[in-house]
């Protein structure tokens, strides 16, 4: 097992390697423009363009080029955005990375107990015409773009049925920190809590119930049927169990990218600060330095993420541990 | 936001689907099955039929901008004026907003002219969203099916000849799925929207503004979701006694990996390519929304979004109707590629999600 876990983590040194190479290639040496004209945003002033270029010292080989910026990005941290200059990128990054923790914590707590609720219903009660409504609606969840929920969500909440006693308690679209008050943090991510988790809901009702099914005929489930254990003993404490190492591995993976940057549309809709803001606000001035950090933090996010689920797999299942 | 699995059967035996007999599969090819099944299959087929009905819809976007609702959808018309219930009004309406402030669009007439409304240059919505459509549309299906090509290629070269080719091949998809599929695209994306000259292959000159652009990004960064399923598949077929009887008979690496192994690793690509296009309609229209997708004036459902964005409290139409076009789009694909699934592999496990 220890050989394993070193084994996967010396993997993982190389795969983050190759991400800031191949991140630093896009943004650097993609043939065609100049990337200090790059670098310094949308039009900028040929005083910008050549403080850039000392900068990053553009006139050097490529590899100095790169270890240049490695260090500014994890050594001296002192990368700054070209569209602002006060805007020092990697204390942006970890300042907005609590605000899309937030967010996905309870997307994920919701879409969990959800997903399991659903997908229990639907095996339950599989046969009847609850199962395949549930799937319908599971269906349409996983068809809808998130963006768009989150708009007809704040259509609802914000305008339409503001006023009413079914939403008046909604708060402006915005973020309250946890530390400073948290009914309030609370309140503010109800909706976008919601928002996020409808795609996982449905994906992971309808994974989990074809595992159930799938499961259903299995020589143990039927040995624990024929010793007479009740159904729902059956379900929950054989079948359910089982069906769980699939769904932790998935689940540890989007996890892991939604954190990782994946919750970015959610955070625009809702004006959350988060990460994917942070990205979407570099986005809309060209800001490359804020792109290429952000993109970095969530390939190493995620990568990190994958590496630990192999790990937790391994644990649990002997079998795919590799000798 | 996508993630996207398959995973075929290890060893794919003739099984029967529910209310099916022997006899009815028996002696017959497997696409003989699989069409037989697909076309019993209602629900399937419902949604196939209104997929297709979006698609021609959508194409047929002139025919509704120049016959019908008599507009130019990419050219605004911030003075123009429309006739509705026999009366002159204008497109943009003066201090309409609730409070008597700001400028207004056109909200919908339901009448062939601005049926769905304005939006803020007071083009019409819905010639819009139909404009949008051709655009998501082509994007999507292009795109699912160069990244199923590529990735079938690819696939077929690193399972046949393994050693340092499927290695290094593998190594570069572990490499893409690392990344964030927004964050890749997003990526990608600015760099070329930076390179104002366009993308220069030498001989294929591609504009910055081009509906290639998002179309291969698109592609490239779904290719190590359809690759790592088709190479393990070929990696077993390859072992298959056929094979080796092939390889007896002197057949050349080409014929073995067309004519042997192809075969029998399709029918996974065709599985996935309906859910492909379902998640590459959703990534086009999340990469418009966030406008580095399709380009202005073009339109896409995902830039007419985004466009009503600013008008979601005043006129909410804007916004609402293409996504109601993506989930209708998105759902009846989903449908469909179950249904796929369920013809041609009934025990096989797909899941695809954005």
């Amino acid at each position: 097992m220890l050989a394993f876990i070193i084994r996967r983590f010396a993997g993982l040194v190389v795969v983050l390697f190759s991400i800031t190479v191949i991140v630093f290639l896009l943004f650097f040496a993609t043939p065609g423009i100049d990337p200090s004209a790059r670098l310094a945003g949308r039009n900028p002033s040929p005083e910008t363009v050549a403080a850039v270029k000392h900068e990053f010292g553009l006139d050097r080989p490529l590899p100095v080029r790169y270890g240049l910026m490695m260090k500014r990005l994890f050594i001296s941290r002192d990368l700054v955005s070209y569209g602002n200059q006060a805007l020092k990128v990697v204390p942006a990054i970890t300042s907005a990375a609590p605000v899309t923790f937030s967010l996905v914590l309870g997307a994920a707590v919701l879409w969990v107990v959800m997903s399991i609720a659903m997908g229990l219903l639907a095996v339950t009660f599989k046969g009847t015409v609850v199962d395949p409504l549930l799937m319908i609606v599971a269906l349409i969840g996983i068809s809808m773009p998130v963006f768009w929920l989150g708009e007809v969500l704040n259509l609802i909440t914000q305008d339409r049925l503001h006023d009413t006693f079914l939403f008046s308690w909604v708060p402006p679209l915005g973020y309250t920190p946890f530390t400073e008050n948290p009914w309030q943090w609370f309140l503010h991510l109800i909706i976008p809590w919601i928002t996020l988790s409808v795609l996982y809901i449905g994906f992971y009702a309808r994974v989990l119930r074809a595992n159930l099914l799938d499961i259903q005929n299995e020589d143990y489930v039927r040995t624990a049927r024929a010793k007479g254990l009740p159904p729902r003993r059956v379900l929950l404490k054989h079948m359910l169990r089982n069906s769980m190492i699939t769904f932790v591995s998935l689940f540890g993976l989007d996890f892991g990218f939604l954190v990782g940057g994946g919750a970015l549309l959610t955070e625009v809709v809702f004006g959350l600060p988060g990460v994917g803001r942070l990205t979407f606000q570099a986005l809309q001035q060209l800001d490359l330095p804020v792109i290429m950090a952000t993109v970095i933090y969530g390939a190493f996010f995620i990568s990190i993420m994958s590496a630990l689920v192999d790990i937790v797999y391994a644990r649990l299942d002997p079998r795919i541990r590799p000798s | 936001m996508a993630e996207f699995a398959y995973e075929p059967e290890p060893e794919p035996e003739a099984r029967l689907a529910p209310g099916e007999s022997a006899r009815e599969i028996s002696g017959r090819s497997p696409w003989r099955i699989a069409g037989r099944r697909l076309v019993r299959d209602r629900i399937a087929l419902a949604a196939l039929a209104l997929f297709l009905l979006i698609v021609v819809v959508s194409f047929l976007a002139p025919v509704y901008a120049n016959r019908i609702a008599h507009t130019d959808p990419f050219d605004s018309h911030i003075s123009a004026t429309t006739t509705v219930d026999g009366k002159e009004v204008d497109v943009i309406q003066q201090g309409g907003g609730e409070l008597g402030l700001g400028e207004v669009p056109i909200g919908p007439t339901w009448q062939a002219n601005y049926f769905l409304g304005a939006d803020n240059q007071g083009r019409d919505v819905a010639a819009r969203v139909l404009y949008g459509g051709r655009a998501s549309l082509a994007i999507g299906i292009g795109s699912a099916v160069i990244c199923c090509l590529i990735a079938l290629v690819l696939a077929l070269l690193a399972g046949f000849f393994r050693g340092w080719l499927d290695a290094t091949l593998s190594r570069v998809m572990d490499l893409i799925w690392a990344f964030p599929v927004y964050l890749l695209a997003i990526s990608i994306a600015t760099v070329l929207l930076t390179t104002p000259e366009g993308i220069n292959f030498g001989f294929v000159q591609i504009e910055a503004s081009s509906l290639w652009v998002p179309t291969l990004i698109i592609a490239l960064v779904y290719i190590p979701y359809v690759f790592r399923p088709v190479r393990g598949q070929v990696l077993s077929v390859r072992e298959k006694g056929y094979v080796d009887a092939s390889i007896s008979q002197g057949a050349s690496n080409l014929r073995l990996m067309f004519a042997e192994i192809l075969p029998n690793v399709i029918s996974t690509v065709i599985v996935m390519l309906p859910l492909m296009i379902a998640t590459t309609v959703l990534t086009e229209s999340a990469l418009s929304f966030l406008s580095i997708g399709v380009q202005p004036p073009q339109a896409s459902w995902g830039t007419v979004i985004e466009d009503g964005q600013g008008l979601l409290y005043t006129r909410p139409w804007v916004a609402i109707a293409p996504g109601i076009m993506i989930v209708l789009t998105v759902l009846s694909l989903n449908v469909l590629g179950d249904g796929v699934r369920d013809a041609l592999d009934p025990r096989a496990k797909v899941r695809v999600k954005e």
